[in-house]
Formats: C-alpha cells, structure tokens, sequence
C-alpha cells in the first residue's frame, strides 16, 4: 500500500508538469462546459454535450493517459529502478489507476455538475461513468504494458480509443454502425445515459459491458503475462 | 558478502557469461574491469535478481539471488544506466518517490543530496541537470535507503574528471562506512584507484582476478626500470638478480654526477595486462 501511495503522489507531481497528460484530463471537461452554455439549438436533446462527451471522455482519457504514463516509464527506465526498489506491479499499476480514475472521475463531476446535473440522476450518472472509467483504465493499461515505447503505445492506443470513443457518436445517425457499435461498452453506456433523468441499463446493455469488461481483462493478463512490466 | 559459483548465461543460444566465480567480502570494493560487451552489466542484473541464469549460484547477504524477497532488495542500492530519472519532477522530487517507497525521512533526501552536493539543485527539474548532474542524482537515488551493497554500473561513464573524483570519494566514504561496492567500469584509472580487488572480464570469461597492484606485479615479465637524465635522454634498466650490481652501478654513478632526474619502476598497468591476456583494449 505504501508503494501505490508513492506511485500516486508521484503521478500527482508528474501530471502538473506534463501537459501532455493534463489535457487529455481537462480538455472534454472544459469543452462539454462551454459547448453546453454557448451552443444552444432549438430542440436539441437535455444534456446533449453532457452526454456525448461523457462518453468520449470515459473512453479516450484513460486509455490515452494510462497507456502514455506506463509507456513512457517503460521507456525511460524509471519503471526499472521503481521494481528494483521492491515496487510490485501490482502496487504500481493500483498507483497510477486509482490516480487516473480520480483525475477522470473529478472531470466527469465538474463538468456534469456545471452543466447543472444534481441529486439522484447525478450519483447514477457518475457510477456509470465510473464503470465506464475502470473498463477503460484497465485497456488502457494492457496497452501500456503491451507497448515498447510511447511511439508504439501511441499506435496503439489511438485506433482503439477512436473505435470505442466515437462509435457511440457515429451509432446516432447510422444503423448499420449502431448494430455493431451495441457490442462495445462505450455505447452500452451511452444508451444507459440516453434519459439522463431516468438513467437505467437493461439486462442486454448489463452483459454486453459485463462480457467487454472480461474480455479487456483478459486481454490485460495476457500483455501482462507476455511482456511483464519489465522484460529480462 | 556476495559469492558467485559458476554462474552461466546465455541470450539466444549465445553465452554471455560462462562459469563465473568469485567472492566479495564486507566492506570492499569490488570491481569488474573489462571491455563494453564484456557482460559486466548482465551480471549486476543477474547480482540484484533481475535476471534469470541457467546454471550456478549466487549468493548475496547469505541468501540465494533467486530467493531475494522485496525487503532484502531494499537493502541494495543500484545505479544502472538504463534505471531513468523522472525529468519533469526536481531533483528533491525525484528522491522524494524512492523515499517514500523506502520509508525514508525528508532530513535523509537532504542528507543524501548534499552528499553527491546536488542541494543548490534541489528545486531544478531533471530535464535541466547536466549529464554529470544527473549521473550524481542516480548516485544518490541508491545511497538514499543507506544499502548495505551497493551496485554501481558504470558509476563515471562520459564523466568529466571534476565529477569522476567527487563521485569516486562519496563511494570510498560508503566503503569506510562498511559498505559493500560492487561496480562495473571500462576505466583502468577508475579500477586501480578504487578496487579493493578485481576481477577481468572478456566475452563473458574471467580471465583473471586479485588486487589492481598484485596483478601489475603479476605480469611484470620484463622487470624494468626507466631512468631519466637531467639532459633529457632516457635509459631502460633490467631488474634482474644477475644483472643487480651493473645496474645498481650504473644509478649510484647518475647520482654521484648529479645527472639523475627521475627513476621509475616500469610495471605493466590494467590496461596491458588485459591486452596481454585477450588481444583487446579496455576502452572499447
């Protein structure tokens, strides 16, 4: 515990000074706030922005940030003096998970707060948001752990992040992309947000993210059990 | 104290290191001296248990390296190359992290900082620290636990010679403190004004091993001496036993005509003794 507690602070030092990393945290926040007050169109859906960017924030931040940071400790070999120091993988991986959920998760309330969600439909939204969150760092970190370096984790994550992120968005006006895009979490959990008010999933949206959830953890005990966090 | 018996290791069907023996004793200095390629880092990574090995053993503070458990790693410092710094945080920053992992107070950061004298640089980001900087905030990233065996690969690699002397007396200070150091280097210099005792190393064989002076001695075939005229014309004497009254003659003659500038015992260094048994230069 002390380990993933000094991986955290760390990661809180490092994400001030890296601006690459930061972005990714405050861009849709700032974004779906001043869309959401600027940008108003007759009959345009409650929370419209909210929602839509909810959903892209959920997936993109996490798996850009969580596969960016391990990447780059990989890289630079700070990740080899962290295990030389008796820092297990696991406590690493808790470290900078717990960190980028909570940077996501502080997101995910500022901006639905701003946009003047509150009470009851306010905590369902942000436990499907965190649900949402947690799927995404843990593909995030396969991707990390899979990649050599921050080009190749770059590769990676960007195809990924952009089938999950805007599947959803393109769903809305194309049937046949919304039949495939019913399979991924991302758009499980948009269609949960659908009535913001009203927030529920259905039995079908429950495993279709149950069964991606699976899988993505699997996929990461595989990059895991194949690549390890430092190859010999 | 460290033991190894008989080590070997192989990287894709090539070996590495082949039947490696030796042993460190507390409070030594122990340094392997040998060639880039010569497997001195595969090694210190086979020492610290980062690296797995077909055959032999080896043992560090009494415990197999393949049953170190977390906390006997804690008690190793370890300064490698590739073991990065964070360069967006300061210096104080980047030991802060260790010293967390450590359980290390905020007074020992400072302590260890002023020690590699990094603390006017306390506040700088890594990114700003010059190379012998930050080769001196790696040095103190592995005193910062107070290790009881410190590994240092390549401690003063591309150093100017400023840097390479003060990080030369922060480890002699460690050793007097009774810690083990072992270290790697190409540097005959480094080897002969730090080791203890030393071991040869060439494509992954020991070639020889003992005392930086006891190995000179060693392979001191010609046993000469060079003397130096006041004129500046330089004579080569034989040491031998059947030649010691000509030659005792011929200086005591220099001294008594005030022609003697300097006399000086022409024993083979590091460096030809390693060329002498391999065919290959240390500095490669």
């Amino acid at each position: 515990m002390k380990e993933a507690t000094a991986i955290f602070r760390k990661q809180v030092l490092d994400t001030r000074k890296n601006k690459t990393v930061l972005i990714q945290f405050v861009l849709f926040p700032i974004m779906t706030i001043v869309m959401s007050h600027a940008v108003k169109v007759d009959d345009m859906p409650e929370f419209f922005y909210l929602k839509l960017f909810s959903i892209m924030y959920m997936a993109m931040a996490p798996i850009t940030s969580m596969s960016a940071i391990i990447s780059e400790e990989k890289e630079k070999g700070t990740l080899r003096a962290l295990m030389m120091s008796n820092v297990r993988p696991l406590s690493y991986l808790l470290g900078v998970g717990v960190y980028d959920f909570l940077a996501c998760f502080i997101g995910t309330t500022v901006m639905s707060n701003f946009c003047g969600l509150d009470g009851g439909p306010w905590y369902k939204y942000l436990l499907v948001i965190s649900s949402g969150l947690v799927i995404s760092i843990v593909l995030g970190a396969a991707i990390g752990v899979l990649a050599k370096d921050q080009m190749s984790a770059t590769s990676l994550s960007v195809p990924v992040m952009c089938l999950f992120t805007f599947l959803p968005m393109m769903a809305q006006f194309n049937d046949t992309i919304a039949s495939v895009a019913k399979f991924f979490y991302t758009q499980q959990l948009y269609l949960a947000l659908e009535d913001i008010n009203n927030v529920k999933i259905g039995t079908e949206g429950l495993i279709i993210t149950l069964v991606n959830a699976l899988v993505i953890i699997g996929f990461f005990v595989v990059a895991f059990r194949k690549e390890g966090l430092t190859k010999e | 104290m460290i033991s190894v018996t008989g080590i070997s290791k192989s990287f894709g069907g090539k070996k590495v290191l082949d039947d490696i023996s030796f042993s460190v004793e507390d409070g030594e200095i122990f340094g392997l001296l040998g060639p880039s390629g010569a497997g001195k880092t595969t090694l210190i990574r086979v020492l610290t248990g980062q690296l797995r090995f077909e055959e032999g053993e080896a043992m560090v503070m009494g415990k197999k390296v393949t049953q170190l458990t977390g906390s006997d790693k804690k008690q190793f410092g370890v300064m490698m190359d590739d073991f990065g710094l964070y360069e967006r945080l300061s210096c104080y920053q980047n030991l802060r992290v260790f010293a967390d992992i450590y359980g290390v107070s905020d007074a020992a950061i400072r302590e260890v900082l002023s020690e590699v004298k990094l603390q006017d640089a306390e506040k700088k980001a890594v990114s700003k620290l010059s190379k012998g900087m930050k080769e001196r905030l790696r040095l103190a990233r592995a005193l910062l636990s107070r290790p009881k065996v410190l590994f240092l690969d390549e401690p003063t690699s591309g150093l100017d010679p400023q840097t390479s002397s003060e990080i030369h007396e922060i480890i002699k200070k460690r050793k007097d403190a009774g810690t083990i150091i072992f270290l790697t280097t190409h540097n005959m210099t480094e080897a002969e004004k730090l080791c203890d005792h030393l071991v040869l190393l060439n494509e992954g064989h020991i070639v020889e091993s003992g005392a930086p002076k006891e190995l000179c001695l060693r392979y001191d075939h010609q046993k000469r001496i060079e003397v130096e005229k006041k004129d500046g014309e330089v004579i080569s004497m034989e040491v031998d036993p059947k030649s010691v009254d000509t030659t005792a003659e011929k200086i005591a003659d220099l001294l008594r005509s005030g022609h003697l500038e300097t006399i000086h015992s022409k024993e083979p260094n590091l460096e030809t003794v390693f060329m002498e048994l391999t065919g290959r230069e240390l500095e490669v």
